[in-house]
């Protein structure tokens, strides 16, 4: 277990260090240099060259590269020359909202799409699977815009029933004391997750359904209620682990589009903020922040995996 | 054991545990005329083919038909209702909306078409290269691949799309680049798996040349899975098209595709201009549902272990 562990928390700082080694690429190959973004087209050549002394960027790449990731160890994710405030600042006041639109909309996922998937898997082929079948497929085909927008359209322009607009505020607490303008994105970010978690766990289900403990519980006369609950569920739940895990980024991806449409302050929108202004330190700086925050919960999800099922430790070491 | 990384932008994955039955390579024409014969039996399959047959009818064919002024403006028919000389009503700045759907059509397909092509071209030369070469180069090959999963792919093409300018082609290179990573794992694995058949080695041993051996075993065998995913490729280029455009970095006017009619559509749900919001939508509903049910039916048509039951 410990070497199993040292091998894959090793691999998951080679992930880190090459995202940095991507994000520092793309920021080096942009058109245009950072003092241009910064002073301006019309910065004159004097400037331009006293600005790049001064931040470094007369030196060789490597030794870019390096300084660069010497500003990441210690915290330095860049400056927003638009916004004229710091990354980490913005971060430190965006994170908490995102975290908790995304955080919310993944647990309510879960406890929706585990009992949905059992239930599809359990009834195979049968009506209600085929329901949730098409349910999941339109879910997964819909643009999230567009499915954010036909609920605002029912939910709050029919029958005025939540706001159309997110909490506002800088901070996190205007979320939790506004929670009815919480209730339309955090839908919409779950409706998509549901589809796409229901998903893997109808496979998974059918999959433990088909193996020979299930078959040999049940001539042991395993009363039905003991069998889904007790085998069934605990073996299908171990993929989803992992699986819940990968899907991290594709539902922060699903967080910037819900947080545009519904105009809510968290890191998604000052992300998309940014990309229309061509604010070169917030992309990368959330970029390397979203993707360390990838790694780390997907090592975390492997751990507990591990924790879980002994044949993954056993055969990794 | 389950391979997570492989299903995970494909939810209709089955998962299923134990070695695939591969078909002896003698039997690979029969095999495939029997996959095709599966994929017609596959009712579902049949309707995504259909359905996707018909969209590129209406989006190439339609405007040879259907004659429509899309090119200027005309701001003295502007929203107004379907009806009359506009079975689909006509938008902001007077296009005839059933038109525009066609044109648009013509961007949304071919950005989906051609980014999967770049994406599973990418990814097959990726995976089989990390495969067949092995050892440190597999590994750095596999952490790029790692590294590029934990940036999510919203956030990649946002930061792409800022740097390049928007247009139907940088869109089809920048979708095409962030969408090669699960064809690059899944073709690795499966080459993994290939490479210590019985009959790979026996024909090794037998003495036939490895250029022979990759293309008359290797690639037979991966072509399956490379064609189910770019299946799903597109129908995710699509998507992540609209999104795009509806987060304002798509490709900018006179080049219109669903997403961005859709998306200016919006600007007018609280008018009531219904005809400017649900066709373009139901385009890509349709179209992306389509792409997935032939995946899904292709994938099914492919696997043996499945025909049997």
């Amino acid at each position: 277990m410990t070497r199993y562990l040292a091998r894959r928390i090793a691999q998951a700082i080679v992930v880190v260090i090459l995202v940095s080694m991507i994000v520092f690429g793309i920021l080096h190959f942009l058109p245009g240099s950072p003092a241009r973004a910064m002073l301006g087209v019309r910065a004159t050549p004097g400037a331009i060259k006293a600005f790049n002394k001064a931040n470094g960027y007369t030196r060789a790449l490597p030794m870019q590269y390096l300084l660069y990731l010497d500003h990441l160890v210690h915290g330095n994710l860049g400056f927003s020359y638009i916004r004229d405030q710091s990354v980490r600042s913005l971060l430190a006041l965006d994170v908490p909202k995102t975290a908790l639109l995304v955080g919310t909309s993944y647990a309510l996922a879960l406890i929706i799409a585990i009992p949905v998937g059992l239930a599809q898997a359990l009834r195979r082929n049968k009506p209600l699977d085929h329901a949730f079948t098409v349910f999941s497929l339109v879910g997964y085909s819909m643009p999230m815009f567009w499915l954010g927008m036909l609920l605002i359209v029912v939910f709050s322009v029919q029958f005025h029933l939540f706001p159309a607009e997110a909490p506002q505020g800088a901070s996190v607490s205007n979320a939790f004391s506004d929670p009815q303008a919480m209730v339309l994105p955090v839908a919409t970010l779950t409706i998509v997750t549901v589809a796409q978690f229901s998903r893997f766990m109808r496979t998974s289900a059918i999959d433990n359904l088909l193996q020979d403990y299930i078959r040999t519980a049940r001539a042991k006369g395993v009363s039905q209620r003991q069998l889904v609950l007790r085998h069934l569920l605990r073996n299908s739940l171990l993929p989803i682990v992992t699986l819940v895990g990968l899907s991290l980024p594709f539902v922060l991806s699903g967080a910037i589009v819900v947080e545009a449409l519904f105009n809510y302050p968290g890191m998604g929108w000052l992300f998309w903020q940014a990309a229309g202004a061509h604010d070169f330190p917030v992309l990368m700086g959330f970029t390397i922040v979203v993707a360390v925050a990838t790694v780390v919960g997907n090592l975390l999800a492997d751990i507990a995996y591990a924790l879980m099922d002994p044949r993954i430790r056993y055969s990794a070491s | 054991m389950l391979d997570v990384g492989d299903n995970i932008l494909s939810p209709g994955a089955v998962v299923l545990g134990g070695e695939p039955e591969q078909p002896a390579a003698g039997e690979a024409r029969s095999a495939w005329r029997t996959a095709a014969g599966e994929l017609l039996g596959n009712y579902l399959g049949v309707a995504g083919l259909g359905i996707i047959v018909l969209m590129a009818l209406f989006s190439f064919v339609g405007p040879l038909v259907y004659h429509t002024q899309q090119v200027n403006t005309n701001l003295t028919q502007v929203n107004l209702a379907p009806g009359g000389k506009f079975p689909l009503g006509t938008d902001q700045v007077g296009y005839d909306v059933l038109g525009r759907l066609m044109v648009a059509g013509q961007s949304s397909l071919e950005v989906g078409l051609a980014a999967a092509v770049i994406a599973v071209g990418i990814g097959t030369v990726w995976g089989a290269v990390s495969a067949f070469v092995g050892g440190w180069v597999d590994s750095v090959m596999m952490r790029v691949v790692d590294a590029l999963i934990a940036i999510p792919t919203v956030l990649l093409v946002l930061l792409l799309a800022t740097i390049v300018t928007p247009s139907v082609l940088t869109m089809i290179y920048v979708l095409g680049f962030v969408s090669w990573i699960i064809t690059a794992r899944l073709v690795r694995g499966e080459v993994l798996v290939l490479r210590t058949l019985d009959y790979v080695s026996a024909s090794r041993l037998a003495g036939e040349r490895p250029v022979r051996i990759v293309l008359r075993h290797v690639v037979r065998n991966v072509i399956g899975i490379v064609a189910v995913q770019a299946t799903f490729e597109v129908a995710n280029a699509i998507l992540l098209l609209a999104t795009l455009s509806f987060l304002g970095l798509g490709p900018p006017p006179p080049a219109v595709n669903w997403g961005g009619m859709l998306t200016t559509g919006l600007n007018y749900i609280f008018d009531g201009y219904w005809w400017q919001i649900y066709p373009a939508g139901l385009c890509i509903v349709l179209t992306v549902v389509a792409f997935n049910l032939l995946g899904d039916a292709t994938r099914d048509a492919l696997d043996v272990r499945l025909r049997q039951r």
